[in-house]
């Protein structure tokens, strides 16, 4: 929020300058006034998010990261998805969730990785906020198992502002349940390398429109006789972990 | 119940003036599950050496009788004799899944440094959520603590629905959320560990007209943490 009116306060100085310049052009008396200096960059604080699969065969869609205050929330357990979180969670795509988020008054940053994060893999990405911005400053992380209906996990409004130059916070996540797509288990719902089947789906068919944690996998090894998910697809929590780190 | 809050009383009189506890604090419960109702929880804080339940020991009566048939009479009258601060069912009835209740607690002119959270998960035999014994925290702030299911150990898991929720019966009591099947075999006999532990999930099928189980395996399977307790010390 604030690094948007601070934006918006140095695109209206520049183009004060503008108009100055313009006004002393036609203007033949010798004095050029000069245009006042750019005011300097605002101090900024930039951290390394790292992300690791902990899974044994769900990879994890495109990694978002978001930076925000505690007026923003990626979900709210119990509550129903927004539909940019039920575009990640069924279909693995993090655009919506990133445009929603860039849309929000309290969000800092916005940063997603270009590829998904295999099982036992890792990600590294960057993400820059203002050192004013440091006292509410919380990371929220987001990425679909995509060998799932619509299972999701991440990290849901960790405390970044503390972390000082150099040290690391690192903490898990668990697997959630959007509440928008029914777990059929069936490869024409779901997305993943297992099945290539559909994604993204608006129609919202779970038993409760709302955000839980998820119960896990079966499998058709488990007595589930038409999922297209085997013993390799189950996981339990936590299914990645996240380190992040003050790096300047 | 009997034996650990009796030791824990003997304890607690050999102690010496033990140090008077001020805490005004919310204690707010989350379900985290996807298709698990839970009876009403039983909130208390109680003095240090006492607890509900310990991991590896048989379950109290009073404990068996709230994880087989959700029933907190027993733990309230055992809470009350030690002299705990006390908030029972304060959801007002069952806690549907992704619901979330909250109470506040004042423990000030007490011994009351210990905070326990337990109630029964639904549809199951004897699985129940607990959070045992923790010390309140002291220090103004927001604090999370994340519960397991734990297996009473005194009932076999056979997932078989008939209404059985007094101590001692058999099957599980109800299944709130009506997508039970019936007719089933009988998923388990007796429990292998007939202490307290971390329970090892329903199996459930997806047969609603019988099969091993009366629980649906894509509906009523939970990954732990079950129920997630924010306390918020002012």
């Amino acid at each position: 929020m604030l690094s948007k009116l601070i934006h918006n306060l140095r695109v209206l100085g520049l183009a004060a300058g503008a108009v100055l310049l313009a006004a002393c052009s036609s203007d033949s008396a010798p004095p050029v006034p000069q245009a006042p200096p750019a005011p300097p960059p605002p101090p900024s604080a930039t951290f390394e998010l790292s992300v690791s699969n902990l899974t044994n065969a769900q990879p994890l869609s495109p990694i978002a990261a978001i930076s925000h205050d505690s007026s923003y929330r990626v979900f709210r357990l119990g509550e129903a998805a927004s539909p940019g979180l039920e575009e990640l969670a069924e279909g693995g795509s993090n655009a919506a969730l990133l445009v929603e988020a860039a849309g929000d008054n309290g969000v800092f940053a916005t940063v997603a990785s270009a590829d998904p994060v295999p099982p036992g893999a890792s990600t590294t990405l960057r993400f820059t906020i203002l050192v004013a911005e440091l006292p509410s400053a919380e990371l929220s992380v987001s990425s679909m198992l995509v060998n799932t209906n619509d299972a999701f996990s991440g990290i849901n409004g960790l405390a970044i502002g503390d972390i000082a130059i150099g040290e690391s916070r690192r903490v898990t996540g668990i697997a959630y349940d959007s509440g928008t797509e029914a777990n059929t288990e069936q490869a024409i719902h779901i997305p993943g390398p297992v099945a290539g089947g559909e994604g993204f789906n608006a129609a919202r068919d779970d038993r409760f429109d709302r955000v839980t944690m998820h119960s896990g996998i079966v499998g058709r090894d488990d007595g589930l006789a038409d999922s297209d998910l085997d013993n390799q697809h189950r996981f339990d929590n936590p299914v990645l972990a996240a380190t992040v780190t003050r790096i300047d | 119940m009997k034996s650990v809050l009796a030791a824990a009383l003997l304890a607690a009189a050999l102690t010496a003036a033990p140090p008077l506890h001020a805490a005004d604090f919310n204690v707010r419960i989350v379900n985290l599950s996807n298709g698990i109702w839970y009876t009403p929880f039983l909130v208390a804080a109680h003095p240090e050496g006492t607890s509900l339940f310990q991991v590896g020991e048989p379950a109290s009566a009073e404990l068996q009788a709230m994880a087989e048939g959700g029933d907190i009479a027993g733990l309230v009258t055992a809470l009350e004799g030690l002299g705990a601060t006390i908030a029972a069912n304060p959801a007002g009835g069952l806690l549907p899944p992704a619901m979330s209740t909250n109470v506040d607690l004042n423990t000030d002119g007490t011994t009351n440094t210990q905070l326990s959270v337990v109630a029964m998960l639904l549809p199951t035999n004897d699985a129940f959520a607990g959070l045992n014994a923790v010390s309140i925290p002291t220090e103004p702030g927001t604090y999370v603590y994340e519960l397991p299911a734990y297996d009473a150990g005194t009932e076999a898991n056979d997932e078989i629905l008939n209404g059985g929720g007094a101590p001692g019966v058999p099957g599980m009591p109800a299944d709130p959320g009506g997508l039970a099947g019936t007719g089933a075999t009988g998923a388990a006999s007796a429990d292998n560990n007939t202490t307290v532990h971390i329970h090892r999930n329903v199996l459930g099928d997806t047969d609603a007209s019988g099969g091993s189980s009366d629980l649906d395996s894509r509906v009523h399977r939970w990954l732990n943490p079950v129920v997630r307790v924010v306390v918020t010390v002012r």
